[in-house]
């Protein structure tokens, strides 16, 4: 049950949108994949989903197309949030799920445990159009996995809400995963990537820029990150054989290093100096990766 | 269940329960009812109120023969009371509305009945007429007995001529069979009309609202678009269908407790049962047809507001199939009609009007919905892959060059 893409690739007329991306997403993985807007990851989705046939290339599930008649094992929260503003979100939610293959006494059940998982039990009978945007988007993402999906795209799942409700979205995503949903999801910002997929994609300009299990990139990625608090003036350090980037903090410098050996050099240097607060080496973080990347392609 | 039906049930049941659909059923269903009781309505607000109409007469001779031929009208609202007094009393007696209005008689130099008519106001003409009516019958009678004419003579000079129409053509239709064709003829191209334009621009704007509210990307990804397509067609269909017999029963229940042969009046009486089965194949192909055209247009646009705009087209179309349809209702044989029987997008109206007004060869008519049902096909292949593209597209209004990106989106 592996969701696999073979360099696939989509043209618009001149334009190319997604360029020889291959993807192996294994069954009950959480994939991230990430990319500045206009990356081509919407795209990317909605050949998935069928919406678009790739210009090259195959995408299969289960070693087969995506077709109609799968679509009760699909679940798809785009990116441009809608629903019917004029309908309650019972209606809602019950023509929806059952577009996706679910009886009505089914829906009825799992609808009203999610809504009290996500503490909106009394939207039941409320039109969408008198929900908060935020609330509107928990409905949506309802209308997402109600039925159960073992294929679950999430196209930007927590853009647009506040901290407590993405907390709220993220367990449920883990949630999911724990009982074996396949989910892809892409996002621009780094840190949710960062705590909930173990294998990611970095898109940019329609390429794949940098793909694989997450730790595998970053211990590949070679860079580290050295965090200093001291008493005494760091400023020199930006001077230092093997440091790359220097930024000045009111507590010291975070530096980014070429490799893990400068940072004892460092060590050694600033030993006798004075009061040393604070000597860290951490890997780099996904934002780095993706700056890094992201700006070296540009170039 | 398919999800085609489950997309049509929807459709059927949200727009059903809709406010505005409510709203509007009720309101036409009032206005039926109104139309169909007219009589009664006006018999309700007029019923007791007898006229009365003083009259002077100053022949002394016209009164009884007035009040007699009144009463042979079988004019029972205006009542007549002679008054001896003087104008000038008269008129006190209707300003003072005890009177509604009062009527001088004498006779002019040819010694024929002439007549004056007095009121406070004249804007009730009916009363009036009817009086003049009245006495122009009897001046008829009184002129015409002075030259010595019978009531049989009379009656000979104002017998209409005896015309009659006659077809050659052994098939033809007898002008009592055409006009009762052209009766239901107009009826039904009417209500096709009404009904495509109506529920067609319902359809569109039905598309345009999911695209808007942006609900369409969760739709085309469980649903393919040509199931939801169709399945809005129908619903809609259904949805107009249910509204259309609400209707009809309450014209046809009120036309009949009314006393009134609705049928009589539309000339249904004896029509050919291939007549009946052919307008409702033209009905429900001529639906299809433009229902598929606006759907396919609503899926250009991404704002309710742009719906009118590109529809247009479309609408000019029906609208130009109801004019030559119009025409063709006094000149079924003209060139112009038999050319456009032909046109798809004409003819459901028009060669449903031949069907109904002329005897044409089957073949004729084989040929005709053969060519309508290769372009709903083709129609509906177009529209549902420029349907399929043109849901993911944004943008301002809608042109051509979209309707091709639109069919390119769908492409490799």
């Amino acid at each position: 049950m592996s969701l696999r893409l073979e360099q696939v690739t989509k043209r618009f007329g001149s334009i190319t949108a997604v360029d020889g991306v291959t993807l192996h997403i294994p069954e009950g993985e959480m994939f991230g994949l990430l990319g500045a807007n206009g990356a081509g990851k919407t795209t990317t989705f909605r050949m998935i989903l069928g919406l678009l046939t790739p210009t090259e290339g195959t995408i299969t599930w289960n070693n087969e197309p995506i077709r109609y008649d799968q679509s009760h094992l699909i679940g798809y929260l785009p990116e441009e949030r809608g629903l019917y503003p004029k309908l309650k979100v019972k209606e809602q939610l019950i023509y929806l799920a059952r577009l996706r293959g679910m009886k009505k006494p089914a829906i009825m059940k799992e609808m009203m445990d999610w809504l009290e998982r996500f503490k909106v039990p009394d939207y039941v009978d409320k039109r969408v159009e008198e929900l908060s945007k935020g609330n509107q988007q928990k409905i949506q993402f309802i209308a997402a996995v109600l039925h159960r999906p073992k294929l679950l795209i999430l196209d930007e799942p927590f853009s647009g809400l506040d901290p407590v409700n993405v907390e709220l979205l993220k367990e449920a995503v883990i949630d999911l995963k724990r009982n074996g949903t396949t989910i892809v999801f892409s996002s621009h910002r780094m840190e949710h990537v960062e705590e909930l997929c173990e294998h990611l994609c970095i898109m940019h300009r329609g390429k794949p820029v940098v793909s694989g299990a997450l730790k595998e990139i970053k211990r590949s990625f070679g860079k580290k990150n050295v965090v200093i608090h001291a008493d005494f003036s760091l400023e020199e350090l930006s001077r230092f054989p093997g440091v790359l980037k220097a930024k000045q903090t009111a507590e010291g410098i975070h530096l980014q290093i070429e490799h893990e050996d400068v940072s004892q050099r460092i060590l050694a240097h600033i030993a006798n100096k004075g009061f040393i607060r604070k000597f860290a080496l951490e890997e780099p973080s996904l934002n780095d990766i993706f700056i890094e990347k992201v700006g070296a392609v540009y170039e | 269940m398919n999800k085609f039906w489950i997309v049509l049930w929807h459709t059927y049941i949200t727009k059903l329960k809709s406010k505005s659909f409510l709203v509007i059923t009720v309101i036409v269903g009032l206005l039926t009812f109104g139309v169909t009781n007219l009589n009664h309505i006006i018999d309700f607000f007029t019923k007791d109120e007898k006229k009365v109409v003083g009259v002077i007469d100053e022949t002394g001779a016209l009164y009884e023969p007035l009040q007699a031929q009144l009463a042979k009208n079988k004019e029972e609202k205006i009542e007549l009371k002679l008054f001896q007094g003087t104008k000038e009393e008269a008129k006190r007696q209707v300003k003072r509305e005890k009177w509604d209005a009062f009527l001088t008689i004498s006779y002019d130099d040819k010694q024929l009945p002439k007549a004056a008519y007095y009121a406070n106001t004249i804007a009730d003409s009916a009363t009036a007429r009817t009086l003049e009516q009245a006495l122009q019958q009897l001046k008829t009678a009184l002129a015409t007995a002075k030259i010595g004419l019978t009531p049989e003579q009379v009656k000979q000079l104002y017998e209409p001529v005896a015309f009659q129409k006659i077809a050659l053509e052994k098939s033809a239709k007898t002008e009592e069979e055409l006009q009762q064709a052209r009766g239901l003829v107009y009826a039904i191209v009417f209500a096709m009309y009404m009904f495509v334009l109506m529920y067609g621009s319902m359809i569109a704007s039905e598309v345009a609202t999911e695209k808007s509210s942006r609900v369409m990307e969760i739709l085309i990804s469980s649903v393919s678009p040509v199931q939801q397509m169709f399945g809005k067609i129908l619903g809609v269909a259904l949805l107009s269908l249910t509204q259309f017999a609400f209707l009809f029963a309450i014209g046809f229940s009120s036309l009949k407790s009314n006393g009134y042969k609705l049928f009589h009046i539309l000339g249904m009486e004896q029509i050919p049962a291939k007549t009946l089965v052919y307008a409702v194949i033209f009905f429900l192909l001529g639906y299809l047809l433009y229902a598929t055209l606006f759907a396919t247009l609503g899926s250009m646009v991404s704002r309710l507001e742009d719906v009118q705009l590109v529809v247009t087209p479309v609408t000019l179309l029906v609208l130009a199939s109801f004019f030559i349809a119009m025409f063709g209702l006094d000149s079924p044989q003209s060139p112009v009609i038999t050319v456009t029987s032909f046109i798809p997008f004409f003819a459901p109206l028009i060669m449903f009007l031949r069907i109904g007004m002329l005897n044409i060869a089957d073949w004729e008519v084989a040929v005709s919905i053969a060519l309508l049902i290769g372009t709903i096909i083709f129609v509906a292949f177009v529209g549902a892959k420029i349907y399929r593209g043109g849901v993911l597209m944004y943008g301002k209004g809608a042109s051509w060059k979209d309707m091709r990106k639109a069919l390119e989106l769908t492409k490799k």
